[in-house]
């Protein structure tokens, strides 16, 4: 398969150019010159109160402030998989840091000065930052009202409780299993919140004209998906989807959490009160930890039993996840998980619990791996124990029991073709799995540590993707799509496949960031789905030009469409040798015949992808039934930890991690996703960590005291393996790899320390002065 | 406010400022220069850094007003003529994912290089220690600075 001539390719991006020169534009780069308005949110110092008065009277008198808004001004409820959050704040805050007020001049610091004179009134109510007690039947309800929120028809919110979705997956005979097994091992993981901290932080600028017209410039992963939720939430307005437009510039960033809608619906649905400005918000470093989407907490309580000989005989898992004061979109994370957390084994008893729990804490949603890297922490930690217990090398007792093409997923579907047995072998030979490593230094301690992983896409069964391509004059190519290049590539991932197909070279082949009103539709850019979905989308859209230039072709020339083909922008025929006309010629204006008149034109093509096979309809009960992930992406990783025994420091020697990229379109991009999500998830294990005081507000939003890594913290070595095991509905065999590469990081640290010194550490994240703590521990016992 | 000139980006230029503005500011919203980024708009990030009088600055912690008199260079400025070898080497190397954190990566390399132009991958990690990039794991970044310098990239 190896003649392709741009697919598997380290082909440059296209947008490299951009982003060297200073070009790229992003969305707090873009001018609206006098007209533009401010916000500035004034935010909950509570974290669960009645608020009883605002007044707003002393910062409206202040020079340059147009106008303040509450919750009053827009009473309805909006969200993406469950409707229970608002635009500001209605009645009671939630979480500290919610939004409660807005305050709009015509400068931020004018917007700044006014928002100090507003006095807000709070009646404090009891609240409650732990999933555990927001379970109990005497705990504070957060939404007393749960049962009447819409929500997709996935979710099953339990009445007058915390409890906002539970998914339950059964299969088999858990009793007679555990009864079966040689050992049985019980024990609970404990996982905190995190921020995504991409380096731009949100901001949206939304304009409503004078003609009616919504026009909503966002830093999004989701321009579609927040057109939808903007016309739907505002629809009370008159507003259609026609007159709503999202227009989203590059994104610093992503990671999950600019997927959906947050604090952009706070200037769109503002800007429908002051038409004929644009009215601009952007969060500060501080409330972008505070107040977007983080990374949902969990306590994770598992059970496994095995057989001497390695098999796994059964595994029940209840995952209690801290899910914040709003769901929308979290919820759906929980679902996820529910249906996966067998992690990639073969095990025919299983019982999944994984519940929805809502807490006052800011609101849980996507982050990169969806709730995978939380359960595989507890998961490959357990198993780990399981092998050392049976006196089984970790490797081999996931050789014994990593999942394969054909076997049964927990939920009854059949698993896809997998490269996971190859990159468990491939991680284990790069890291010499059997070399046995000591320090020479007495003081330091050295461990390896092995997981696995799996990871579906999380989507809706109708997440579709859709492409537009049309031909310049000179041949050259504009590939209108409308998901995002967060980072990953996107953009140049979808013009190889393009140039694939017509033989016309990336380079010529531009693709922008959407707008939607010209780009067809995309769900959105997240569950690592757009290379698989929206790659179809853009392989039917080529292949839709090719097909209109053969016809064209036969038409004029008589030349049968099967002997055609496209290379280095010109059509050519296998039959005819001779036969040679650049696509230049003719993609436009068409082709004159002998008698002076014109035939063709314009080449604009379409395509689109629904996976038409996906199905939520599984059995409430037991989740058996239906096809709700439509595929797995699996991989392994392994890493080499040095310990300093007196100081419980770390330092990564060597880290290997494989992943079944199907077909790696861009085998650079894919490397870059491992050294990136790897080095990501390095620092969730080792140093970030997401502190709050007794009255659940943020104690380190900021760079200095919440740490993410730097360029010391990078490991000496890191070895990227591409495995491809293709994916038949891919593209060119391709699925997503984006988010998966994170998702070993924490259990392989834990581990690694296990074989160094004997400790088992249950909790993230595993700091140095956790480590050196539980050494002490250790000694003391002794 | 003062009315200050300055030399920016090799061309000299005035404007109005409240003592209280950053450099950042200033140059985002009164010059017209997007590439530096605001990430944290404390001094942690390093995705505002300018060079001010030929030394990487963090626009955000700079009071425009005292740039009085001095040059400053922005991403804009170095890529004004052509894209320089550097450039050239993190478009090859695929360096950069979102490019956020690239306008004050560029310009701490750039200083870098022209106080030494053989630097060891250590020193290449330490100056670059204090401008985060979330997307990348640094090495892509590494790698084009090691090749450019006509060091062996592992
Ligand atoms: S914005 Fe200046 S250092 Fe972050
Ligand atoms: S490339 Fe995204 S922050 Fe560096």
């Amino acid at each position: 398969m190896s003649d392709y001539k741009y697919i598997g390719k380290p082909v440059v991006r296209i947008d490299g150019k951009e982003k060297v020169s200073g070009a790229a534009i992003f969305t707090d780069d873009i001018d609206f010159g006098a007209n533009l308005l401010h916000a500035h949110i004034i935010c909950s110092t509570e974290a669960h109160a009645l608020i009883k008065s605002i007044d707003t009277s002393e910062a409206l008198k202040v020079k340059d402030v147009v106008n303040i808004f509450t919750g009053k001004d827009f009473p309805f409820k909006f969200g993406l998989y469950m409707k229970d959050r608002y635009v500001l704040a209605q009645e009671k805050v939630r979480f500290v840091g919610e939004q409660v007020v807005a305050v709009v001049a015509r400068t931020p610091q004018a917007a700044r000065k006014a928002a100090k004179l507003v006095k807000i009134e709070y009646e404090p109510l009891p609240a409650v930052f732990n999933q555990l007690d927001a379970m109990k039947d005497d705990a504070v309800l957060l939404h007393p009202d749960l049962d009447k929120y819409p929500h997709v028809p996935w979710f099953f919110p339990q009445e007058k409780t915390n409890i906002a979705h539970w998914r339950k997956t059964r299969k088999g005979d858990m009793e007679k299993a555990f009864a079966e097994a040689d050992i049985v091992l019980e024990d609970t993981y404990y996982v905190p919140r995190y921020a995504h901290c991409a380096l731009e932080t949100h901001v949206a600028i939304a304009k409503y004209d004078y003609s009616g017209r919504l026009t909503v410039w966002s830093s999004s992963q989701s321009p579609h998906t927040q057109r939808n939720l903007f016309a739907e939430a505002l629809s009370s307005l008159g507003l259609t989807h026609k007159d709503v437009r999202v227009i989203a510039p590059h994104v610093g960033g992503g990671f999950g959490g600019k997927a959906g809608v947050t604090m952009e619906i706070i200037p769109a649905a503002i800007a429908t009160k002051l038409p004929g400005y644009a009215v601009k918000l952007r969060w500060s470093r501080e409330q972008e930890f505070m107040n977007t989407y983080q990374r949902l907490g969990l306590v994770a309580k598992i059970k496994m039993g095995a057989k001497k000989d390695g098999t796994i005989t059964a595994i029940d898992h209840k995952i209690y996840w801290d899910a914040g004061a709003y769901v929308e979109y979290g919820a759906n994370v929980v679902n996820a998980v529910g249906l996966s957390a067998i992690g990639p084994y073969r095990i025919p008893n299983v019982s999944i619990d994984s519940i929805c729990i809502y807490t006052n804490l800011p609101p849980g949603g996507p982050y990169r791996g969806f709730g995978y890297s939380e359960f595989i922490f507890g998961l490959e930690s357990h198993v780990n124990r399981i092998a050392n217990k049976l006196n089984i090398d970790p490797v081999d007792f996931r050789r014994i029991n990593a999942i394969k093409e054909g076997d049964t997923t927990a939920y009854g579907a059949e698993m896809n073709p997998s490269g996971l047995h190859q990159a468990i072998d491939e991680v284990a030979k790069a890291i010499e799995w059997d070399k046995n490593r000591e320090s020479k230094d007495p003081k330091k301690a050295i461990g390896k540590g092995f997981a696995i992983f799996w990871k579906a896409p999380a989507m809706p069964p109708n997440a579709s993707s859709s492409a537009f391509l049309k031909f310049n004059e000179d041949g050259s190519i504009n590939l209108l799509i409308s998901g995002m290049d967060i980072g990953q590539g996107y953009q140049t991932v979808m013009a190889q496949i393009a140039a694939e197909v017509l033989g016309v070279p990336p380079s010529k082949i531009r693709v922008e960031n959407p707008d939607t009103d010209r780009n067809p539709y995309e769900w959105q850019t997240v569950a690592s789905h757009v290379t698989w979905g929206c790659g179809n989308a853009v392989k039917k859209a080529a292949i839709d030009a090719r097909d209109q230039i053969f016809a064209l072709i036969e038409r004029v020339y008589h030349l049968s469409q099967d002997s055609l083909y496209l290379e280095d922008e010109a059509v050519k025929c296998h039959t005819k040798k001779d036969f040679y006309l650049p696509l230049k010629d003719f993609v436009i204006n068409g082709i004159m015949t002998e008698d002076g008149t014109f035939k063709g034109g314009p080449i604009n093509a379409r395509g689109v992808f629904m996976p038409e096979f996906s199905s939520t309809k599984g059995d409430p009960e037991t989740s058996q039934g239906g096809h709700p992930n439509v595929h797995y992406t699996v991989g392994a990783g392994a890493l080499i930890l040095e310990i300093d025994k007196e100081t419980g420091k770390m330092r990564v020697l060597k880290a290997a991690e494989a992943i079944d990229a199907g077909k790696a379109i861009n085998p650079d991009l894919v490397k870059g996703q491992i050294t990136g999500g790897l080095l990501q998830g390095l620092a969730t294990v080792l140093y970030e960590d997401m502190r709050f005081d007794k009255g659940g507000k943020m104690l380190n939003p900021n760079f200095s005291d919440y740490k993410i890594p730097t360029s010391m913290d990078v490991p000496d070595e890191i070895i990227p393996i591409i495995i491809e095991v293709p994916q038949p509905d891919g593209p060119y065999g391709a699925r997503g790899i984006g988010e998966h590469t994170m998702l070993p990081a924490a259990p392989m640290i834990a581990n690694a320390l296990e074989d160094a010194l004997g400790i088992r550490i249950k909790s993230m994240p595993i700091t140095a002065e956790k480590v050196a703590l539980t050494l002490l521990d250790k000694e003391k016992e002794k | 406010m003062k009315e200050i000139t300055f030399i920016l980006n090799n061309e000299k230029r005035s404007v109005q400022v409240e003592p209280s503005e950053t450099l950042l500011e200033v140059l985002r919203d009164k010059m017209g220069l997007k590439s530096p980024k605001c990430g944290c708009d404390r001094g942690d990030c390093g995705a505002c850094v300018v060079l001010l009088n030929g030394k990487s600055v963090r626009s955000c912690l700079v009071l425009a007003i005292e740039t009085a008199g001095m040059e400053i260079m922005t991403l804009e400025g170095i890529s004004a003529k052509n894209l320089n070898a550097l450039q050239e080497a993190f478009i090859a190397f695929n360096s950069f994912q979102c490019g956020y954190c690239a306008p004050g990566i560029i310009i701490t390399v750039t200083e870098l290089l022209t106080k030494n132009p053989k630097p060891d991958l250590e020193e290449i990690k330490e100056v670059l220690s204090g401008n985060l990039c979330r997307c990348t794991g640094y090495k892509p970044i590494f790698d084009a600075i090691l090749d450019v310098t006509g060091k062996e990239v592992k």
